[in-house]
C-alpha cells in the first residue's frame, strides 16, 4: 500500500502549527511597540512570512 | 486631460483588450500543445482571490478593524498547507471529469440532479453580493476620478453602475463563451487572470510605496506618527475582545479559498499538473503578503491626511494620490482596481454560468419532451445561449443586490456575506471526500439547513438594513418571537453578524448532514460513487466501474450522443484516443460494453455535467438497475480481492524465502556429505599406514625364526610404537567424534590456568629433555582462574607443547609458554623458534588430518587431529585458538579462555 507523501505531511503539520500561532490568544501577546514598530503588525507579518518560507523550503526540496 | 471621461474609457478599453489578447495567446499556445500554464502561472492565477475587496476594501476595513483585514488572507495560507486535501479534490475531479463545485457534490452523492441544482442555486444567490461588491468598487473608483476631473461623463439618466455591469457582461461573454469548450480547460483565461494578478499587485505596491515613502518618509516614520494618536494606535494592536471574530474569519476565508466557485474553477478544474500545487502552496501566500503589506500604512496615512474631512476609506488608494496631484499613479491604481474586478467577474461568472447551464437548466431541458423530440439537433448553440443568458442574469442580479443592499455596507461587509454562503459547501465536500457513509439525503438536508440559516441571519438582514424590507425580524424577531431575532438566534447576542451566522449555519448544516446521513440508506449509485471518491488514491482509476454497470448499449447511439454534445470533430478525436488506449486503431471494432458506456458518460460529463450525462446515457442504453446490496457486494468483492492479492503476495514472498533457505540447507548437506566421504577415506588411509608396517614386521618375525636378536628387538620396538600410534589415532578419532556430536563429557569447575600450564610443562618435560630443547615459561605464581574443565585444557596445552617440540630443531630449539590476562579473557601463548608456517598453512593446520611440514617426503609425526580437537575444546569454553606465524620466524600458538563474569 502506498504511504502518504512525506512532504505533504510536513506541510500539513506546518498548517496545524500556523493555526495557534496566527490566532488568539497567542496573537494577543503582541501588544505595544517593538522598537518603533507596532508589535501586532510585526508579529503577524513575521510569523506569516516565516510559515511561507518554511513551506517553500519543504515544497521545493528535491527528492523527499 | 488625464482624467477626462473619454481618456479613462479609452484606457479601460485598451486594458480589457490587452487581457483579451493575453487570453487569445494562451489559447493559441494550448491548441498548439505548448501550454504556457506553468507552476508559477498557476500560483498567480489563484490570486483571482484578490478582488476589489482586497484592492479597495482592505484599506477601508483596516481603518475600522485594524489588523483584522488580514484574517481574510491568513485563512487561505493555512488552508493551502493542507495540500493533500486539495490534491485529492484535483485527483477526483480529473478521474470523474468534474467541471464545477456543483458537479463535484452532485457526482459524489450519486450524480444527483437535486443536489446539483441546489448547490448551483446556493452558489448563485451566495455569490451575487460578491459580484455587487465588484460593481460597487468600480463605480466608486470612477466617481472618485470624475469628482476630481472634468465633471460627469454620463447623462443624468444613465446609472454608472448599471453601465459597468453591462460592459462587464459583454466582455465576459466575448471572453469566456467564444466557443463551447467546457470539456477543455480555459488556459487562455488562466493566463489572463495570472496577468491581471501581476497588474493589480504592481498597482497596489505602487500606491503603497507612494503613500508610505513619498508622503510619510517610510514605514517606521508613518507608524511613529500614527502612534501619537490613541485612535490610530488602537488599529495597530491586537484586540483580544475580537478573538472569536478573528478565528471565525480565518475559518471562513480558509473555506472560501476552495469553495468559491471561481476558486474551485482555478484551483481544481483548471489545474493542468498536480505538481503545480506544490508551488502554489507558498507562492500564492507570498503574493498575499506582498499585496497586504501596505494596507495598514495606506489606511493610517489616509486617516491622518483626511482627518476631520468627509471621506470614504474604501477609496483611499485613489483619493490619496489624487490629493497630491499624482494623476498618473491614480490612473494606474484605477487600472489595478479594474483588473481585480474584471478578473473576479470573468472567472466567477464563467464558473457560475457553467453550473447554471449544466446543473440547473440542462437536466430540466433534457427531460423535457421538446428536446427529446429533436434527437438529431446540434445542441452547442443552445448551450452557448444558455451560458450567455446566465452571465447576463448573474451580473444583473449583482446590480439588483447593489441597488437593494449595497449602499448600507462597506465592501468587505458585502464580500463576507458571500463567504458565509459558500462555506455551506464545506461539510458536504469534506465529509464526502473522507466519509463513505455520508448520503445524498444528508447532503441535501445539511445544505438546505445551512443555507436557510444563512439566508435568515445574513442575507435578509442585509436587505433590512437598507430599508428594502421591514426589519422587524431583526429587531423583534420573526412573529415577534424574541428567540428568533435574526442576528441573535436563541438569544445568542454579543457576536458580530458574520460569526453569528457562521456558528448557527454550520451547526445546522453539519448537524443535519451527519444526523440524516446516519439515518438514511444510500442508493446503489451513491454507494459506488462514495467508494470511488473516498478511496480515489487506492483505486487510482475506475476499476470498479465496469463491474457496476450491466445492460446493453448501441455504439451508434452513444457515438451520436457524443457528436451531439461535443461536436463531431471533438467526438472523433476522443473516440480515437479511447481506441488507442485499447490497442486498436479503429474504435468501430470495439464492443459497446461497460467500459465504452463509461467512456461515453465521462466525456459527456465533461461537457454537460455528471448528472446530465447520466440522464443522457440512460436515455439511449438499456440498463439493468443494480440494487444497493448488489453494489455493496461488488465493492466488497473488490476490497476482498485487493486484500487477497496482498495476502497472496506476502505468501509468495515467504515461499521464495523458504525455497532459498532450503536450497542453502541442501547445499550445506551435500558439502557435509562430501566432507564425510573425505573423512572416511582419510581415516582408513591413516589407519592402514601403521597397520601395514605392523603386519610386515610381524610376518618377517613369523617367517624367519633365525632373525638376529637385535633385529627382533628393533622390529618389536617398531611394532609397539606403531600400535601405540594406532591406538592414539583411534582414541583421537573417537574424541573428535564425541566433540562434534556434542556427546563429550565435560566437568566444568574453577580452574587455575597457571597451575594447569605448570603441570603440562612438567608432564612433557621429558620430551624436551630428550631432544635437548629449552622450555621456558612466564606464568604468574597463582591464577588466573577460569571456568573450564582442567583435564581438557591440559590436553590442549600438552598438544600444543608436543607439536612445538616436534618442529623445533634439536639442541638449539626454544619453546616459551606465557600465561596472562588480556581484556576479559586469559591468554595463553606457546611460541617456538621452529620453521614457521605460511599464511595458508596457518589456516590449514586446524583442519582434520592436515599436518605441518611436508607430509609427502617426511614420515608423519602426528595424527593430524590434535589441533582440530584443541580448537573444539577452546571454543567450547567460549575462547579462540589461532596461530601467528611467518615462514622462518617460528610459530606462536595462542588460545584465550574468557574470564568468568564478575560476581555482583
Amino acid at each position: 500500500m502506498k504511504r502518504a507523501n512525506l512532504s505533504r505531511q510536513r506541510l500539513a503539520a506546518l498548517g496545524l502549527l500556523g493555526i495557534p500561532l496566527l490566532t488568539y490568544p497567542l496573537f494577543g501577546l503582541a501588544v505595544g511597540q517593538w522598537g518603533s514598530w507596532p508589535a501586532g503588525y510585526v508579529y503577524l507579518f513575521g510569523i506569516w512570512a516565516g510559515l511561507i518560507g518554511v513551506a517553500a523550503w519543504v515544497a521545493e526540496r528535491k527528492g523527499r | 486631460m488625464l482624467l477626462s471621461g473619454w481618456f479613462i474609457a479609452l484606457l479601460a478599453g485598451s486594458y480589457l483588450g490587452l487581457l483579451f489578447a493575453v487570453a487569445r495567446y494562451g489559447d493559441a499556445r494550448a491548441d498548439a500543445g505548448k501550454s504556457i500554464i506553468t507552476a508559477n502561472v498557476y500560483a498567480l492565477s489563484l490570486a483571482v482571490y484578490c478582488t476589489s475587496w482586497t484592492f479597495y476594501g482592505s484599506v477601508g476595513r483596516a481603518t475600522s478593524g485594524g489588523l483584522s483585514f488580514l484574517t481574510i488572507y491568513l485563512g487561505p495560507t493555512l488552508m493551502l498547507l493542507f495540500s493533500g486535501v486539495i490534491l485529492k479534490m484535483i485527483r477526483i475531479s480529473k478521474a470523474h471529469r468534474i467541471t464545477s463545485i456543483a458537479d463535484f457534490i452532485a457526482s459524489r452523492y450519486g450524480k444527483s440532479h437535486l443536489l446539483a441544482g441546489l448547490v448551483t442555486i446556493i452558489a448563485v444567490i451566495g455569490v451575487v453580493p460578491y459580484i455587487a461588491l465588484q460593481l460597487k468598487a468600480v463605480a466608486a473608483s470612477l466617481d472618485v476620478l470624475f469628482a476630481d476631473g472634468s465633471g460627469p461623463l454620463l447623462p443624468w439618466w444613465l446609472d454608472s453602475t448599471l453601465l459597468i455591469a453591462v460592459v462587464l457582461a459583454m466582455f465576459t461573454i466575448w471572453f469566456g463563451t467564444r466557443h463551447l469548450d467546457a470539456t477543455e480547460r480555459h488556459e487562455g483565461m488562466v493566463a489572463a487572470v495570472a496577468f491581471e494578478s501581476v497588474v493589480k499587485l504592481l498597482a497596489f505596491l505602487a500606491v503603497g510605496v507612494f503613500v508610505t515613502y513619498g508622503l510619510y518618509g517610510g514605514l517606521a516614520g508613518l507608524f511613529e506618527r500614527a502612534a501619537t494618536s490613541p485612535e490610530l494606535a488602537r488599529l495597530m494592536q491586537p484586540d483580544s475582545a475580537k478573538a472569536g471574530t478573528w478565528g471565525a474569519l480565518i475559518l471562513l476565508s480558509g473555506l472560501a479559498i476552495v469553495f468559491l466557485p471561481r476558486q474551485f474553477q482555478i484551483i481544481v478544474v483548471e489545474n493542468v499538473d498536480e505538481s503545480h500545487v506544490k508551488r502554489a502552496v507558498w507562492l500564492f501566500p507570498l503574493y498575499l503578503v506582498l499585496i497586504n503589506i501596505f494596507v495598514l500604512p495606506v489606511a493610517l496615512g489616509g486617516l491622518m491626511h483626511f482627518a476631520g474631512q468627509d471621506f470614504n476609506p474604501d477609496t483611499f488608494v485613489l483619493t490619496l494620490p489624487l490629493a497630491h496631484d499624482a494623476h498618473l499613479l491614480a490612473l494606474f491604481v484605477f487600472i489595478g482596481g479594474l483588473s481585480a474586478a474584471t478578473g473576479m467577474v470573468i472567472v466567477e461568472t464563467i464558473a457560475l454560468s457553467t453550473m447554471v447551464c449544466n446543473d440547473l437548466v440542462m437536466p430540466w431541458l433534457l427531460r423535457s419532451p421538446w428536446l427529446r423530440g429533436e434527437q438529431s439537433r446540434d445542441l452547442s448553440g443552445l448551450l452557448l445561449g444558455i451560458r450567455r443568458a446566465a452571465i447576463v442574469l448573474i451580473l444583473l442580479l449583482g446590480y439588483v443586490y447593489f441597488r437593494a443592499a449595497g449602499e448600507a455596507y462597506a465592501l468587505v461587509g458585502i464580500g463576507l456575506i458571500s463567504f458565509a454562503a459558500v462555506a455551506q459547501f464545506a461539510p458536504a465536500m469534506f465529509c464526502g471526500m473522507y466519509w463513505k457513509q455520508g448520503t445524498r439525503a444528508g447532503a441535501v438536508a445539511g445544505l438546505l439547513g445551512g443555507f436557510t440559516v444563512w439566508l435568515y441571519t445574513l442575507l435578509l438582514p442585509s436587505f433590512a438594513r437598507s430599508q428594502w424590507i421591514g426589519n422587524g425580524f431583526v429587531e423583534q424577531g420573526l412573529f415577534g418571537l424574541g428567540w428568533l431575532k435574526a442576528q441573535a438566534l436563541f438569544g445568542l447576542g454579543g457576536m458580530d453578524e458574520i460569526s453569528h451566522c457562521l456558528l448557527w449555519s454550520l451547526f445546522a448544516n453539519i448537524g443535519l448532514y451527519v444526523a440524516v446521513s446516519l439515518n438514511s440508506r444510500p442508493g446503489a449509485m451513491e454507494a459506488s460513487q462514495a467508494e470511488q471518491f473516498v478511496d480515489i488514491f487506492r483505486h487510482g482509476g475506475r476499476e470498479p466501474d465496469a463491474r457496476l454497470w450491466r445492460g446493453s448499449a448501441s455504439q451508434e447511439q452513444l457515438v451520436g450522443l457524443l457528436e451531439r454534445f461535443l461536436g463531431p470533430a471533438r467526438a472523433q478525436q476522443q473516440l480515437i484516443a479511447y481506441a488507442v488506449g485499447r490497442h486498436t486503431s479503429d474504435w468501430r471494432q470495439l464492443p459497446a460494453d461497460a467500459d465504452f458506456v463509461h467512456f461515453a458518460e465521462a466525456e459527456l460529463a465533461g461537457a454537460i455535467g455528471s448528472a446530465s450525462a447520466r440522464v443522457m446515457v440512460a436515455s439511449v442504453v438499456q440498463e439493468e438497475n443494480l440494487g444497493l446490496d448488489e453494489v455493496l457486494d461488488i465493492l466488497d468483492e473488490a476490497t476482498q480481492v485487493r486484500a487477497y492479492s496482498r495476502e497472496l503476495e506476502s505468501k509468495q514472498r515467504a515461499l521464495e524465502a523458504a525455497t532459498s533457505e532450503l536450497r542453502a540447507a541442501n547445499e550445506r548437506l551435500r558439502e557435509l556429505d562430501r566432507m564425510k566421504d573425505d573423512f572416511i577415506s582419510t581415516v582408513t588411509h591413516e589407519l592402514r599406514t601403521p597397520l601395514t608396517s605392523i603386519r610386515a614386521l610381524s610376518e618377517m618375525l613369523h617367517d624367519d625364526p633365525r632373525l638376529a636378536l637385535d633385529d627382533r628387538t628393533r622390529f618389536l620396538g617398531i611394532i609397539v610404537n606403531e600400535a601405540e600410534r594406532l591406538t592414539r589415532l583411534i582414541n583421537q578419532i573417537l574424541d573428535m567424534a564425541r566433540l562434534e556430536s556434542g556427546r563429550a563429557e565435560w566437568t566444568t569447575g574453577r580452574v587455575d590456568l597457571g597451575q594447569v600450564a605448570r603441570e603440562a610443562i612438567e608432564s612433557v618435560g621429558q620430551l624436551f629433555r630428550d631432544k635437548a630443547v629449552c622450555l621456558s615459561s612466564d606464568i604468574p605464581p597463582s591464577g588466573p582462574v577460569v571456568m573450564a574443565d582442567p583435564d581438557r585444557l591440559m590436553q590442549v596445552l600438552i598438544n600444543l607443547l608436543s607439536n612445538a617440540v616436534k618442529f623445533v630443531p634439536g639442541g638449539s630449539g626454544q619453546v616459551m609458554v606465557r600465561v596472562g590476562v588480556a581484556g576479559d579473557a586469559v591468554r595463553v601463548e606457546v611460541s617456538d623458534n621452529g620453521p614457521g608456517l605460511t599464511a595458508e598453512e596457518c589456516k590449514l593446520v586446524f583442519e582434520k588430518f592436515r599436518q605441518g611440514g611436508n607430509t609427502l617426503t617426511d614420515k608423519p609425526q602426528g595424527t593430524g587431529l590434535g589441533l582440530p580437537i584443541s580448537r573444539q575444546i577452546v571454543e567450547y569454553f567460549g575462547g579462540n585458538l589461532w596461530v601467528e606465524s611467518h615462514p622462518g620466524a617460528g610459530a606462536n600458538f595462542i588460545f584465550t579462555v574468557p574470564l568468568p563474569a564478575p560476581e555482583e
